[in-house]
């Protein structure tokens, strides 16, 4: 007879695993990118293939140096390096995608420990931080069919009439991966599903966004229109930011009540940045500085247990 | 109608196939029988028998060694050949009897006399409880006996039999409530005759609804009798779970079942009081679920207390393949043993073997997806809980209620990084309930 295994119960496993998670993400985040490719072009492919690439390098090298078990095989910097990717424009120069994805990777995700450690969310923590290095290669948004028209946001900021149909098909400009509300809800749909994320922290983002700007553009005075609110909730990256961001594991809390607060937080945020900065666009900006407030949420969250009573009294 | 549950859990792969069709065997041991003294939780009953005497079936072997403990009854009848520690499934030494088999099942006086219970006093029906030895067949081992004691002013309003057999694999409830849910329904009255004006409600998962009709067709008539089907789903059958799906009511480790108005007892325990109220029959037998892939035909099998798992595993037709763990009990909290020289107690209702070892697998990074704290049926939080354990923080780990833990695995099952969650959360709760023990003894 052979030896047998000894070890404290359970002894079965679920099947699902961090590779099979990752691989979810993935498959979920392909409608959205495939969008990308169809309304930019080859270019987008490979600013998602330079990312993804630079990404899983980099954690490899870092870990073959700091002799660290090699976890690329859990996939999670394939993801990390798709939503990069579908956050950048498909102009974006080669050199600026490897820098940011280096960045997302050493800086914000292995120097903090690696998966699961890091306190932002590594894809738009890069997304940020070049931003605010290149800003002027980072604004500078794609030419659609032969012509320049501006991401819808801008449109509307100017209290333009943003066609809403463009939108929801992607036919417009913007970033790789958010510019098809059709292909982002696809994907969406496959995470609820597969119960891979909640929709309670997705949805709260898109509902506080949209309440707090209504509420915003009526304290300033502006003009208030539903084609201007559908454009805040459908435009700007807000969708695929709810969905693949706010989402995120690491930077998020894990409670109930704490992922809406978080979700509420991330609407505040961005619909202050939207309404009263001069940039058109905050929702990468209000999720990371939400994430740093993710300890203290969860803090606060945290559930009652089974049948401990608030008061310490006997029935 | 609904089926009632709780919130949390998981679905653990079922494995209840297997097993689920083979009807109850009975099997008579040839060789030595060894019981053990601490089959119970509680304090280990104390042996009354001597090297050398004759036992006879159904003969007291050991007295409950105080309150919270269970007579030991011989199931053969022989001549005690040792009195010594012997070991027991968790790799410990306990004491224990050994009786050589005589293969006469010769039965002691008064064995198998039948009783109307209408006719006892409730004092009567517990002392018969107790002397035949009952406890919990489940898998936890708590006195019957001292379950049905309820202090006085407390009142009962729910007896609750356990049939939820939520563990993946076992199948020995299922077989009884096929075969003699009468008896339960028996178990069921003499029970309620304990506590005028309860209601007893048979709880059982409705992914066993052949045994849902089973019982529901043995107790028609009785007015004060149900079945309240649940959804399957682990860990249904954990006793506040149950309490909870049956009677909305929530209880925590500081209290006890009857806090809630509640007496939870398991199936089979049910038809043991049965046997030992009105047949006169004390606790000797056990139905045992022998299953896995490593096992030629999975199969329920009635052996008398005390017999050899050796042997068990032999009537089951042996092993195709030689497994790779064995565990008594189910998959998610069960017991994995090192080798098979050992007996079956009152609480071992599955032997499972594995030819591949399910949980021989690296725990990785925790990703913070937070299935852990969904899949909680106690609503705790794994992660922080672990994260305080494994360092030691033993003040953060009861802040966080981890006191409140049952010890139920989901944590751990449900884990994508295959974290060991639930044992190093089972190991800082043992540690912190030693050291309030301790410190309840230095004052």
């Amino acid at each position: 007879m052979r030896t047998l295994n000894v070890s404290i119960s359970p002894h079965t496993r679920t099947h699902e695993s961090t590779t099979s998670i990752m691989l979810d993400v993935i498959i979920a985040l392909m409608p959205a990118l495939g969008v990308g490719v169809y309304v930019f072009g080859w270019r987008a492919l490979f600013v998602a293939a330079v990312c993804t690439a630079t990404c899983v390098f980099t954690e490899w090298l870092y870990e073959k140096l700091m002799k660290l078990p090699i976890t690329i095989g859990d996939l999670s910097a394939v993801v990390t390096g798709l939503i990069l990717a579908i956050n950048l424009y498909s102009t974006t120069p080669w050199w600026v995608a490897v820098i940011g994805s280096v960045f997302a990777i050493l800086v914000v995700k292995m120097l903090f420990g690696g998966i699961g450690q890091n306190f932002m969310n590594p894809a738009l923590a890069a997304r940020c931080f070049l931003v605010l290095s290149f800003s002027r290669i980072m604004t500078q948004y794609p030419v659609i069919d032969g012509v320049s028209s501006a991401t819808p946001l801008m449109l509307a900021g100017t209290g333009e009439k943003v066609n809403i149909l463009d939108l929801i098909i992607g036919t417009h400009s913007g970033t790789i991966g958010e510019t098809s509300v059709i292909a982002i809800l696809i994907g969406a749909l496959y995470l609820f599903i597969r119960k891979v994320i909640s929709p309670r922290a997705p949805l709260t983002v898109i509902g506080s966004t949209v309440a707090f700007v209504a509420l915003f553009t009526l304290i300033k005075g502006d003009p208030l229109s539903w084609n201007y609110l559908a454009a805040h909730a459908l435009g700007g990256g807000l969708l695929v930011g709810a969905v693949f961001m706010a989402s995120d594991y690491a930077t998020t809390p894990v409670t109930f009540w704490g992922q809406i607060i978080f979700g509420i937080t991330v609407g505040l945020i961005t619909a202050l940045i939207r309404c009263f900065s001069s940039a058109s666009e905050g929702l990468s900006f209000a999720i990371i500085i939400s994430n740093l407030l993710t300890p203290i949420i969860e803090k606060l969250t945290y559930p009652r247990p089974f049948g401990v009573r608030k008061e310490k009294k006997a029935k | 109608m609904f089926a009632k549950t709780f919130r949390g859990g998981v679905h653990p792969k079922g494995g209840k196939s297997l097993s689920r069709d083979a009807a109850i065997k009975e099997y008579l041991p040839e060789g030595e029988l060894v019981f053990l003294m601490n089959q119970h939780i509680g304090a280990p009953a104390a042996p009354c028998v001597a090297v050398g005497d004759r036992v006879l079936v159904g003969q007291k072997l050991a007295e409950p060694g105080g309150f919270v403990s269970a007579a030991i009854i011989s199931s053969v009848s022989g001549t005690v050949k040792a009195v010594a520690p012997h070991e027991c499934q968790n790799g410990d030494f306990a004491m224990s009897v050994t009786v050589e088999n005589d293969g006469l099942y010769e039965p002691c006086e008064g064995y198998g006399r039948e009783r109307d219970y209408r006719e006892m006093k409730p004092e009567e029906i517990i002392a018969a409880v107790k002397d035949a030895g009952i406890v919990g067949m489940g898998g936890a081992g708590f006195p019957t006996h001292v379950k049905l004691s309820v202090k006085p002013g407390t009142v009962i309003d729910h007896v609750i039999c356990n049939g939820a057999e939520c563990e993946p694999y076992i199948t020995c409830d299922y077989r009884l409530m096929l075969e003699r849910p009468e008896k339960a329904v028996l178990g069921m009255k003499i029970l309620l005759s304990l506590f005028p004006g309860a209601k007893g409600v048979f709880g059982i998962e409705n992914n066993k609804p052949l045994g849902i009709k089973a019982v529901v067709s043995a107790c028609a008539g009785e007015a004060d009798i149900s079945v309240v089907p649940l959804k399957k789903k682990y860990p249904q059958g954990g006793e506040r779970m149950l309490i909870s799906a049956v009677t909305g009511r929530k209880i925590n480790s500081k209290m006890l079942p009857a806090d809630a108005g509640c007496v939870v007892v398991n199936f089979a325990t049910l038809i043991a009081v049965a046997d030992a109220v009105a047949f006169g029959k004390p606790l000797t037998k056990r139905v045992v679920t022998v299953t896995g892939d490593a096992v030629n035909t999975p199969s329920n099998i009635e052996v008398p207390i005390g017999t050899n798992v050796q042997e068990l595993v032999k009537f089951a037709g042996g092993f195709k393949e030689d497994p790779r763990k064995i565990v008594f009990g189910g998959p998610m909290m069960g017991a994995a043993v090192y080798q098979l020289d050992l007996p079956v107690n009152k609480t071992t209702s599955c032997v499972l073997a594995y030819i591949h070892d399910e949980a021989d697998i690296e725990p990785q990074d925790c990703i913070r997806c937070g299935k852990c704290l969904n899949t909680c049926p106690e609503r705790l939080m794994p992660i922080k809980l672990k994260n305080a354990a494994d360092v030691g923080d033993y003040e953060t780990f009861e802040k966080l209620h981890g006191l409140e833990c049952i010890g139920c695995g989901c944590c751990t099952y449900v884990c994508p990084a295959k974290r060991r969650l639930s044992q190093s959360i089972t190991m800082a709760k043992n540690h912190v309930i030693a050291e309030k023990k301790k410190a309840a003894v230095k004052k």
